[in-house]
């Protein structure tokens, strides 16, 4: 092992050619590849991408829960093996013992680190108060809103005194207004350094929430996940959300995020076993892209996609498949972080139902996975398959995401009334 | 097997769904080591003592006190027994993936196993190496533990294997050792499931209990001092004060265990279940609330239990676990000796348990195939009258609230009585009338399983949604119609649950019903469970280990070939959730 430089000389963190592979050699499915991250002391990153983009993964292999199959993780400049000691994580869930009370659910973290009885009670009790849960000592975790849960999940993070706090989506499972008022005490910790954590690293599907808080915002894409690009926030705090210089932030992350629609071929890939790249289907519901279009109709054929975002409230996370589903249908293409109805897009937005349903048969066709399965069982004597043959076929591309792809794609023909299912045969067959 | 619990309604026995075929390679090699496992028993039988002299068991009142506390604490024995065995096997299989691999399906097979034709055996074979009371006394409470042991470590199994990922990530991210992982995550997570399969293991134990302490067979009287012999005796003597009293013991210790014992325990278990919303039903304990309040139980906590605790903690707490995750270590030269070893021996017993069964006659053989098909017509017999009365009385009481809340009680206190200690009972009455053995068997058999039977009807009865019932109400479908279309196909995987669990009942029930040795009289009649029994009582090994390897081939393989299937369609297609 190379001797740790002078601290200060290295960075916190320092991922080079990081790589997480599932499967064995030729049916291997790389969810991270060749990602090369640094972290310095002082910084609050931002992770933000696709679903599927590995991005929570990324964040496991940062903490040592999840060992890479390639490449290093480094920890002030020592190479990491098993938990990292001086991280912690946040989870989206909470993740609290639901039988011990908010003060043991931190407690339990201090004795884990074989903290003395006295002095694990008061540094626990001053965390509780320091989030504001003062009062709540002994109430379980079940007694709690989603944001108080959280603000447990802190208080325990903290507790351990990190220098790398990490943070895997923690607001996404509050509603609206906790996660606003809880974003906003956690920046104010962190700006008048009222921890002791010197970074902190954040996975997130929000992009306005990434512009609110992070430094540096990095964008990553998927198949295989990988970094794209990195941003620097220079707002000053507090960032106001309906300020111009906010607002264009957020439109370029999400132009990164989005970025441009890609030439036919490219967007499209290849029927399964062919040349070429079989791109993974966005696993949307069809019968939401058809509200998604409209709405963007009703704005003139051009949605802004942050504000489609807010419109959608809780569902916000559906929006990047859907508009990946349009652009693959060829409903829509986007640029510039905007959305842009199609001539296609158009008709399905303004037709009744019956033509509806004969335009998205065309169109799912159009896509390799679907016409696969449809030419497969065009093909088959009884025109009747089992839904297992698609899935072995597809392993070696898509690894575990096998089954998941084949069940989108299923919904896709099911939908577009190309060909149906039999859930107790567990068969796929022709429609009609 | 009569379980006695009031939460049977609410409980589904979670059988493993394995997704291989129904029987395979592997399940032969557990198949044929238990046949080597019999052969040792039947082996060593050859030497057990002709004659062996039981206890005098006195039908004094004032006795009875003493034969409840040897009854318990055989029972806590067993139990203790069970639970130390769950936690161990069920924690190495969840965390070592290659031993998981044999000792998951090797459980699965031992519990469809009909376990009291194993009495028998192992009777005979402790008896040899053991004085006689000593045998009879560990006999019991291996029975016990075998009939207690699987479902528990099943459950522990499970839920240490579906630990929430976040919940054990958190658990890794603080840097838990194995100790604060088993204490602070894995063990409170299983303990609703614990409790559970407690109360109905231990309801089921009582079955198993009372049919050790009234075990003779031929000049070997292996009665134990408790209960079970008291009940017989009694039953024996004609002697209906006895008789009375010995029952209203047991119905008074099975209810003052429950109220004191599982009631609590279950209440406490409760407080852990990982629910993210408050309210629900809980269970109600006024003896748990009791002691939640009690100085005494408050100073034991504070000063006894929490500095253990603390020290426990400090001692086994280690905040540096193994830095890299365990490669797969190399197999150890001794590892594969010893796992040579072990097959070869398998091998051998097996060939010497091969030779012993050739020495049987065509005869034997004959009678034991005549043996199982009268007893798989009395176990049918059995579920169908049990169906019959419970499908109907089940539904009535799980769609009316208010009739259930008067019904389900009284239902709960006659299933707590377990079916043998009846036995001798039904024997006083019904050997006097013409084929009184065949029809007091199947009495025993009915007696042992219907219960599974209503309660899980009465569950099934109850998960049907309301706006379903509604729906069927303003369609006006006629009654035959709505049976069809709504009510058993909602029965169905209910029913089958319960089936699969009564139908294991009946062919244990099968060993004590159909040779009974009563008030001096031997009374025989045909079937598997008879021709296990004379084969003890006459000492002929090579019959008793056929006809009990036997048993158990069919009993797995109707499992495995009939019951499974239909669980797995029930599970798939009619499950409402």
């Amino acid at each position: 092992m190379e001797p740790a430089p002078a601290p200060g000389a290295a960075p916190l963190l320092a991922l080079s050619g990081v790589a997480k592979a599932y499967g064995r050699a030729p049916r291997q499915f790389y969810a991270l590849r060749g990602i090369d991250l640094e972290i310095a002391a002082g910084e609050f990153v931002c992770l933000v991408g696709p679903s599927g983009c590995g991005k929570s993964t990324l964040l496991r292999l940062i903490t040592g829960l999840v060992a890479p199959t390639g490449g290093e993780v480094r920890y002030r400049g020592e190479r990491l093996a098993g938990v990292n000691p001086h991280a912690t994580i946040v989870f989206q869930t909470f993740a609290l013992f639901p039988w011990l009370t908010v003060l043991e659910n931190v407690e339990v973290a201090l004795k884990a680190r074989r903290v003395e009885p006295p002095e694990r009670h008061a540094r626990a009790e001053q965390l509780v108060e320091l989030v504001g849960l003062a009062g709540f000592e002994s109430a379980y975790p079940r007694e709690l809103s989603g944001g108080m849960r959280q603000k447990v999940g802190f208080a325990r993070a903290m507790a351990v005194e990190p220098e790398l706090l990490c943070l895997d989506e923690p607001f996404s499972a509050l509603d609206v207004l906790s996660a606003e008022a809880l974003r906003g005490e956690l920046i104010e910790l962190w700006l008048r350094r009222a921890m002791s954590t010197e970074a902190i690293l954040m996975v997130t599907h929000n992009i306005e929430e990434a512009v609110e808080l992070a430094d540096r915002i990095v964008v990553m894409a998927k198949d295989p996940g990988r970094i794209l690009g990195e941003m620097h926030v220079g707002l000053r705090h507090p960032r106001n959300r309906k300020d111009v210089a906010f607002q264009a932030m957020v439109d370029r992350v999400y132009a990164a995020v989005t970025g441009r629609t890609a030439t036919e071929p490219e967007l499209i890939g290849t029927v399964p076993g062919a040349l070429g790249i079989t791109r993974r289907l966005p696993h949307a519901r069809l019968e939401a892209l058809a509200g998604l279009l409209e709405k963007v109709a009703a704005e003139e054929g051009r949605g802004d996609l942050p504000r489609l975002a807010q419109a959608l409230g809780p569902h916000a996370d559906e929006l990047l498949p859907l508009v990946e589903a349009a652009e693959r249908l060829g409903f829509a293409r986007v640029e510039q972080g905007d959305l842009i109805l199609l001539p296609a897009g158009h008709t399905y937005a303004e037709a009744t139902i019956p033509v509806r349903k004969e335009l998205i048969s065309g169109r799912a066709l159009r896509v390799p996975l679907v016409r696969w399965i449809y030419e497969t069982l065009q093909r088959d004597d009884d025109q009747r398959v089992d839904r297992d043959y698609f899935v072995e076929a597809l392993r070696g591309e898509f690894g575990d995401e096998a089954a998941a792809q084949v069940d989108t794609a299923v919904e896709w023909g099911r939908y577009a009334e190309l060909f149906a299912y039999d859930k107790d045969s567990d068969q796929l067959s022709l429609e009609g | 097997m009569a379980t006695g619990t009031p939460r049977m309604a609410r409980l589904r026995f979670s059988l493993p769904l394995p997704s291989t075929p129904p029987l395979t390679l592997g399940d032969g090699a557990i198949l044929l080591a238990l046949a080597a496992a019999l052969y040792v028993g039947a082996h060593l039988a050859l030497h057990a003592p002709p004659v062996v002299e039981g206890p005098a068991i006195s039908l004094d009142a004032s006795a009875l006190p003493w034969y409840a506390a040897f009854s318990v604490a055989r029972m806590s024995a067993a139990y203790a027994l069970s639970l130390a065995f769950s936690l161990g096997y069920g924690y190495y299989a969840a965390h070592n993936r290659t031993a998981e691999r044999i000792m998951m399906p090797l459980l699965d097979v031992l519990q469809s196993v009909p376990i009291l034709s194993f009495l028998p055996v192992v009777l005979l074979s402790l008896s040899v190496v053991l004085p006689a009371e000593a045998a009879a006394e560990l006999a019991a409470v291996v029975l016990i533990f075998t009939s207690q042991a699987w479902n528990i470590t099943f459950s522990f199994y499970q839920s240490v294997k579906t630990v929430p990922g976040e919940l054990r990530e958190a658990a890794a991210a603080f840097r838990f050792g194995s100790w604060f992982r088993l204490k602070y995550l894995e063990l409170p997570f299983a303990g609703i499931g614990l409790a559970w399969n407690s109360i109905v293991s231990w309801a089921g134990g009582w079955f198993f209990l009372m049919a050790a302490e009234m075990f003779t067979v031929g000049h070997r009287d292996f009665r134990l001092p408790g209960l079970g012999s008291y009940l017989q005796t009694a039953a024996a003597a004609g002697d209906l004060r006895a008789i009375l009293l010995g029952v209203g013991t047991l119905v008074a210790v099975i209810v003052a265990l429950d109220q004191l014992v599982w009631r609590p325990l279950l209440a406490t278990a409760e407080r852990l279940k990982l629910q993210t919303v408050e309210g629900g039903h809980e269970t109600q304990s006024w003896f748990h609330d009791l002691l939640m309040r009690a100085w005494l139980v408050r100073q034991l906590d504070e000063r006894l239990w929490v500095p253990l605790m603390e020290r426990l903690d400090r001692r086994w707490q280690d905040p540096a676990p193994r830095t890299a995750p365990a490669a797969a270590a190399a197999p150890r030269r001794w590892h594969v000796a010893a796992v040579v070893a072990g097959i070869a021996l398998l091998l051998y017993l097996a060939v010497r348990a091969a030779q012993m069964l050739a020495t049987l006659p065509l005869a034997s053989w004959l009678a034991i195939a005549a043996g199982l098909g009268a007893t798989l017509l009395r176990v049918c017999a059995a579920l169908a009258i049990a169906a019959a009365w419970t499908i109907p009385v089940g539904v009535a009481i799980g769609v009316r609230p208010r009739l259930a809340a008067v019904l389900q009680p009284l239902a709960q206190i006659a299933a707590s009585v377990p079916a043998t200690a009846l036995f001798p009972v039904m024997l006083l009455v019904l050997l006097r009338l013409p084929g009184g053995l065949n029809l007091s068997a199947v009495l025993l058999m009915l007696l042992g399983t219907q219960w599974y039977l209503l309660f899980n009807v009465i569950a099934g009865a109850t998960s049907i949604p309301q706006d379903l019932r509604d729906t069927s109400a303003l369609l006006r479908l006629p009654a035959a119609e709505r049976w069809r279309t709504l009510v058993l196909p909602a029965l169905f995987p209910f029913a089958i649950t319960g089936a699969i669990t009564a139908v294991g009942g009946a062919w244990n029930a099968s060993i004590v019903a159909e040779y009974v040795e009563f008030a001096g009289h031997t009374h025989v009649t045909t079937g598997i469970g008879a021709t296990i029994a004379q084969a003890t009582a006459h000492g002929d090994f090579a019959l008793l280990l056929a006809a009990t390897l036997a048993m158990v081939l069919v009993v797995v393989l109707l499992n495995r070939l009939f019951w499974l299937p239909l669980y797995r369609l029930a599970e798939a297609r009619y499950r409402m959730e």
